[in-house]
């Protein structure tokens, strides 16, 4: 588990998770996480199906409490105070409005629960109504809204409460592409102007790439790294993330002296990392930052970080080309420029790959998770 | 003769609904014959004329037997029995909603289990169940040798109206809890959870989110239990005595001993009407919950 190096410490976190498991009888939904959320930050956690990021957030809700570990918001200790007394709200996958309420009547719950009174809570509650664009919908019923506005009332159910952190649980998977997009602008809008932290699940990667100052990234209820979108993308922590994080080769390979790897079929490749002599690594290359050309055309300098093949598959994409690249027996993903058709490789070609020694990326290979990879 | 043609999926439904109508049938024919024509046999009598002899002429139709309904005696045997059917209703409900929550709040598993256990008792027959129900309340019965016993004394219960209300209380118990069970257990946890996490506790979040989202199953409990508590005769014949006159047995009485035919269907009728404006008030307000149709 790597901690960002970079982040500042910004004062007091606003959520701490201190050694949490939760166990649901034999199953393992999250197995020994800490982790530190910053106050204001807009936080993601990523992973994929099963993973636990739901049960987290439920925990951090008060709608779960942890088998093991401890749990602090803003320096205060909550792990069994029930959902009501935590200064946390979410917004529910399903968004859970009330159906038999209004939507001023939801929105307003939060506030007449602590004992605002009727006139003040509607007051507040159109004004978060009208933030959220849903002006002159306080009188309808949830059914009687469309999926992005019904996405709007929870926001605003939950944000009329001002909650020291909101929590939300892939608040837009039910939404199409382009009200998809059109609510992260919003989302983030929203979470700059009230300033708290918002934990935000979601198991689209690019959503959370787009969105997020820092992401986590679990999986089988551990939690495999935290950092910002670059650190996650350039220097994933293990072969799980390089893996999970957009498109990527991975490179079985053994760390030898001098800066040297080998690969499985004894090619020696320069890829200095700090892994000790022996240990089992894998080499994460990404498709786009890798060079195609014919054998005899390895610049100099590339010797040592080359590879030699023969072309199994070319994919015209428009933009670019995409080849599969047969290297004895894995294959390589080779992104290239797109280029006249009498210049491109075909199958059946030999040809050579190399790439630059900084765009390589060695991750250890202690955590043989199965995954299968995206491109075939 | 030649079927005029039809679009293919119309055809298909129409061929549909024709099923309906057959599979519909072995059951509307059993309704027609022993529902609906002894139901416009009372109604027909409820306006004829008891003659010296006892019998009914049907003759001359007038309102004679419903103004006698008018009546001290007869609206004191109404409201008795209005208020003990409510009584029963209250507290089925008021037994029945713990259990039905907790039911609906089990494991699939075990849930199927319990439910069959609720249904036990109707294996048995009802009757047989009501004299076990006299024996154990009687003066000489268990109940009442444990409390003598015990230095309490004997325990007078039965032929009172406690007795009756025990009585039904267990005769209709399960017909406010199935139908709560089913509400309960269709309602969405999400809604309850939504709720505690906008700052209510437990007790608010079931006012305002279970209770209202289980409204249904309450009425249609309740209902299910208010009719045959407002019109049962098995059980206050055998529990009640001969104090606690109640409108059902007021009702075959004039059927019986008192062979007046057309006032014991006109107090039929009446009681069938106010079943009937109940029951569609009830259903009226229960769907417009949902649709928003409130301003
Ligand atoms: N109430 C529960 N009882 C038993 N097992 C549970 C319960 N809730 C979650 N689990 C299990 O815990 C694990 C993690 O579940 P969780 O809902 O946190 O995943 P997730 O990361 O949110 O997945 P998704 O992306 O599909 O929503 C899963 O294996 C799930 O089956
Ligand atoms: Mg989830």
């Amino acid at each position: 588990m790597t901690e960002s190096s970079n982040m500042t410490e910004r004062g007091e976190p606003s959520v701490e998770i201190l050694g949490v498991t939760k166990r649901f009888d034999e199953v393992v939904a999250v197995d020994n996480v800490d982790l530190a959320i910053e106050d204001g930050e807009f936080f993601a956690m990523l992973g994929p199906s099963g993973c636990g990021k739901t049960t987290t957030l439920r925990m951090i809700a008060g709608l779960e409490f942890p088998t093991e570990g401890r749990l602090k918001i803003f320096g205060d200790e909550v792990g069994n105070l029930p959902p009501n007394q935590r200064p946390v709200n979410t917004v529910f996958q399903s968004y859970a409005l009330f159906p038999h309420m209004n939507v001023q009547d939801n929105v307003s719950f939060g506030l007449r629960m602590n004992g605002v009174d009727k006139k003040e809570a509607a007051r507040s509650a159109d004004e978060l109504i009208e933030l959220v664009q849903l002006g002159g919908l306080g009188n309808r019923k949830p059914s009687q809204l469309s999926g992005g506005q019904q996405q709007r009332v929870a926001l605003a159910r939950a944000l009329v409460n001002k909650p020291k952190v909101l929590l939300l649980d892939e608040p837009l998977g039910a939404l199409d592409l382009k009200l998809r997009q059109e609510m992260q602008t919003e989302l983030k809008t929203l979470q700059q102007e009230f300033g708290v932290s918002f934990v935000f699940v979601t198991h689209d990667q690019e959503e959370a790439l787009t969105m997020s100052d820092r992401i986590a990234v679990m999986n089988e209820g551990r939690l495999l790294q935290v950092g910002s979108a670059e650190e996650l993308y350039e220097r994933p922590a293990n072969r799980f993330v390089a893996d999970f994080i957009g498109e990527t080769n991975l490179l079985d390979a053994t760390v030898a002296d001098g800066d040297m790897i080998i690969l499985a079929n004894g090619t020696r490749l320069k890829a200095p990392n700090p892994h000790a002599t022996g240990t089992k690594v894998a080499m994460s290359l990404r498709p786009e930052s890798i060079e195609i050309g014919r054998p005899e055309s390895i610049p100099s300098d590339y010797q040592a970080t080359s590879l030699r093949g023969v072309i199994a598959t070319s994919s015209y994409l428009g933009h670019s080309i995409l080849y599969g690249v047969k290297v004895d027996s894995t294959n390589l993903n080779v992104r290239s420029g797109a280029v006249a058709a009498h210049q491109r490789f075909v199958p059946g070609d030999e040809v050579a790959v190399w790439w630059d020694r900084t765009s390589d990326w060695v991750v250890p290979d202690d955590e043989p998770v199965a995954v299968t990879s995206e491109a075939s | 003769m030649t079927a005029p043609k039809l679009a293919p999926d119309a055809a298909v439904r129409k061929a549909e609904s024709r099923r309906g109508v057959f599979t519909a049938m072995p059951a509307a024919i059993y309704l027609l014959i022993f529902f609906c024509t002894p139901l416009l046999i009372i109604v027909a009598y409820s306006f004829g004329t008891r003659t010296a002899t006892g019998s009914t002429r049907l003759s001359g139709w007038n309102f004679d037997s419903y103004e006698r309904i008018i009546d001290d005696l007869v609206l004191g045997i109404v409201w008795r029995s209005f208020w003990l059917a409510g009584l029963t209703t209250i507290l089925c409900l008021v037994v029945g909603y713990p259990f039905a929550y907790y039911l609906a709040t089990r494991p699939a598993r075990i849930r199927n289990i319990l439910l069959v256990l609720v249904m036990i008792p109707f294996w048995t027959n009802g009757l047989i169940r009501i004299f076990a129900i006299r024996f154990l309340l009687g003066s000489d019965g268990p109940v009442s040798q444990a409390s003598s016993s015990l230095g309490f004394g004997e325990f007078r219960i039965l032929f009172t109206p406690t007795a009756v209300i025990i009585g039904m209380l267990y005769s209709y118990l399960t017909f406010m809890v199935l139908p709560l069970y089913v509400a309960i257990e269709r309602l969405d946890w999400r809604l309850v959870e939504a709720a505690r996490d906008l700052y209510a506790n437990g007790g608010k979040a079931f006012r305002k989110v279970t209770w209202p989202l289980t409204r249904s199953g309450v009425i249609a409990g309740s209902i299910l239990v208010f009719i045959p508590s407002f019109g049962s005769y098995v059980v206050p014949e055998i529990l009640g005595g001969a104090k606690t006159l109640l409108l059902g047995s007021y009702i075959a009485r004039q059927f019986g001993q008192a062979r007046n035919w057309p006032f014991g269907a006109a107090l039929s009728v009446v009681l069938i009407v106010a079943m009937l404006i109940a029951v569609v008030v009830n259903q009226r307000s229960a769907a417009s919950e949902l649709t928003g149709s409130s301003s």
